[in-house]
């Protein structure tokens, strides 16, 4: 079985937000990067098919230089190869279309991409690019196992979650519980060093274009001091009276 | 070029979102001179869809909607938009809508921004605001396609009332299998979503264990809410995955959020930021939710929640 997962270069999760001086672009300084969580889940399930049952796992970025070392970080926990789409993310349209050059070409059976990025919350990637594919599709997946070409799938809904049955070659749009927090790893030394030496492959694509533009961003008007109460009876005459929620 | 909604229901009712949407939907339509086309795939003739704004209600007669398949879903939806000439699609923020959009964006060749929290501000080209960044910050993006589809943020534009007679025509549309096939589904009927709610009451490892959780679900049946936790407590195995929100969590936007026992994480606080009045209760006066905070009570659960829920329950009393 041929595994791709997709990894977004994304702020660490306790980063500050901040824009450039013209409020155009995100503002990279100090800021730590990380594997997406919602993809470092789906890196984990991945590699459990591996060992259980054989696979071969190649994860992909569609970005600039700066992010191989969130690629290397996945070599290092046990991807065996990585592939960088050399390309600007401008929008999830056009990363979608990046990807599926790569998912053709390489003919995977399995794609498991975060079901979003935690910076621009998009959500649109994965199923975008099963569309494009012509692959199935399983958003918000939080249980999969694989039978031949035979899956079932688990997707969480509003309020509870839904048994799935599908085929190969399939995209899931992965979250936690595909496995826990608790079993993610962390790269050893060994996977490390490992990793220095794995392949990083930098392909060019062509005849991509984008559905839309962000011209601007604003960060939230700073908030006012919250209102402290001494008790149940109060802070109930507020709710009604003052913020007229209950 | 009208204006498509996707009109969700649950068990043949539509929800509150898929009335805002449909306002939403108005408003836009308004501006632009067009009319709104809500579509339905459950009989929508027990529920008045123009007294929020739609003019027409199209209603999708085939049996393999009957249940929700994303890929269905959207093939249906590609068809009554090239049918009907519709430009913009305005779709909702849930779980299933999440899951369709980005398959009829590519079926139409459009554009698609989830989190839109108002308006557009420009019409040609549409450019919307929304969230991004777990709402930590806000994004201005133009739409560069023919056809624009726009997933509204709960609770971002508010339901308005219409006198706007809407007739229901039925609509044909052809599908075949899908390569996803639903086995069974396990939903708690009588349980209030974190994404519906309006009020969610969500607890943190300041409860100490997960036996102390009876109160935090009794004050949520008191107020008619959601439940929901922190991430350390679903980690621990307190609480189901399901209730875990902040950033890799669920969103939440609700009316009103209450924190109890939980300290306020940044990717916490991101998670819970859009809810309209959030209200803390902690026994650490320096815990950081006090500054995301509208109200808030210094103190310890353990006495504060009881005597919250036997107020509450007077205070209903009254006011029934």
């Amino acid at each position: 079985m041929k595994i791709l997962v997709c990894i977004s270069h994304v702020p660490d999760t306790t980063s500050k937000i901040n824009f450039n001086a013209d409020q155009t672009a995100f503002d990279t300084a100090g800021v730590q990067y990380v594997i997406n969580p919602n993809d470092e889940f789906g890196l984990t399930r991945a590699l459990w098919l591996k060992e259980k049952q054989g696979a071969t796992i190649h994860v992909v970025n569609v970005g600039g230089p700066e992010t191989e070392p969130t690629l290397r970080k996945a070599l290092a926990i046990g991807a065996d190869e990585a592939i960088r789409v050399n390309q600007p993310a401008t929008d999830g349209y056009s990363v979608a279309q990046a990807l599926s050059a790569i998912v053709q070409e390489g003919q995977y059976d399995l794609v498991i991409a975060g079901r979003e990025s935690i910076d621009y919350n998009g959500g649109m990637v994965p199923g975008m690019l099963a569309k494009i594919c012509g692959y199935a599709f399983v958003n918000t997946c939080i249980g999969l196992e694989i039978e031949g070409s035979s899956v079932t799938a688990v997707r969480e809904i509003d309020g509870g979650k839904e048994n799935l049955k599908t085929t190969l070659p399939l995209v899931i749009g992965g979250q936690k519980g595909l496995v826990e927090e608790s079993d993610l790893r962390i790269p050893n030394m060994r996977g490390i060093m490992q990793a220095r030496t794995k392949p990083l492959h930098v392909k060019q694509t062509e005849n991509i274009n984008s559905m839309s533009q962000t011209l601007r961003y604003e960060k939230p008007a700073p908030k006012q001091a919250v209102t402290l109460v001494e008790n149940a009876e109060q802070l109930i005459n507020l709710l009604h009276n003052e913020a007229k929620v209950i | 070029m009208p204006i498509l909604v996707y009109a969700e229901s649950d068990q043949g009712i539509f929800k509150k979102s898929t009335q805002e949407l449909i306002s939403f939907a108005r408003a836009m339509a308004d501006q632009m001179n067009t009319e709104v086309i809500a579509a339905v795939t459950q009989d929508p003739s027990s529920a008045d869809l123009g007294q929020y704004g739609a003019h027409k209600v199209l209603n999708l007669e085939n049996t393999l909607l009957s249940t929700f398949n994303a890929e269905l879903v959207a093939d249906a939806l590609s068809q009554v938009a090239r049918a009907t000439g519709a430009t913009t699609v305005i779709v909702s923020s849930s779980a299933n809508s999440r899951y369709m959009a980005p398959l009829l964006a590519v079926s139409l060749e459009a554009g698609y921004v989830p989190n839109v929290i108002g308006l557009p501000e420009t019409y040609t080209p549409i450019t919307v605001a929304h969230n991004v960044f777990t709402n930590k910050a806000t994004a201005f993006t133009t739409l560069q396609s023919g056809i624009s589809i726009l997933g509204l943020s709960k609770n971002a534009y508010g339901v308005h009332q219409y006198e706007t007679n809407a007739e229901i025509t039925p609509h044909e549309v052809t599908l075949t299998s899908s390569s996803v096939e639903i086995t069974s589904l396990d939903k708690a009927s009588n349980k209030v979503m974190i994404a519906d709610a309006e009020v969610v009451v969500s607890a943190g490892r300041g409860l100490k264990g997960p036996e102390n959780w009876g109160m935090i679900e009794e004050l949520a049946e008191v107020m008619g809410a959601a439940t929901a936790c922190s991430k350390p407590v679903s980690d621990l195995g307190w609480r189901p995955h399901s209730e875990h929100v902040g950033q890799t969590g669920k969103p939440v936007a609700s009316n009103l959020y209450i924190a109890i026992g939980i300290s306020g994480a940044i990717q916490h606080l991101a998670g819970i930021n859009s809810s309209k009045v959030k209200v803390v209760i902690n026994t650490d006066p320096d815990a950081p939710f006090f500054k995301a905070a509208d109200y808030g009570i210094v103190g310890d659960a353990f006495e504060i929640v009881p005597d919250l829920i036997q107020k509450l329950r007077e205070f209903k009393a009254q006011n029934a």
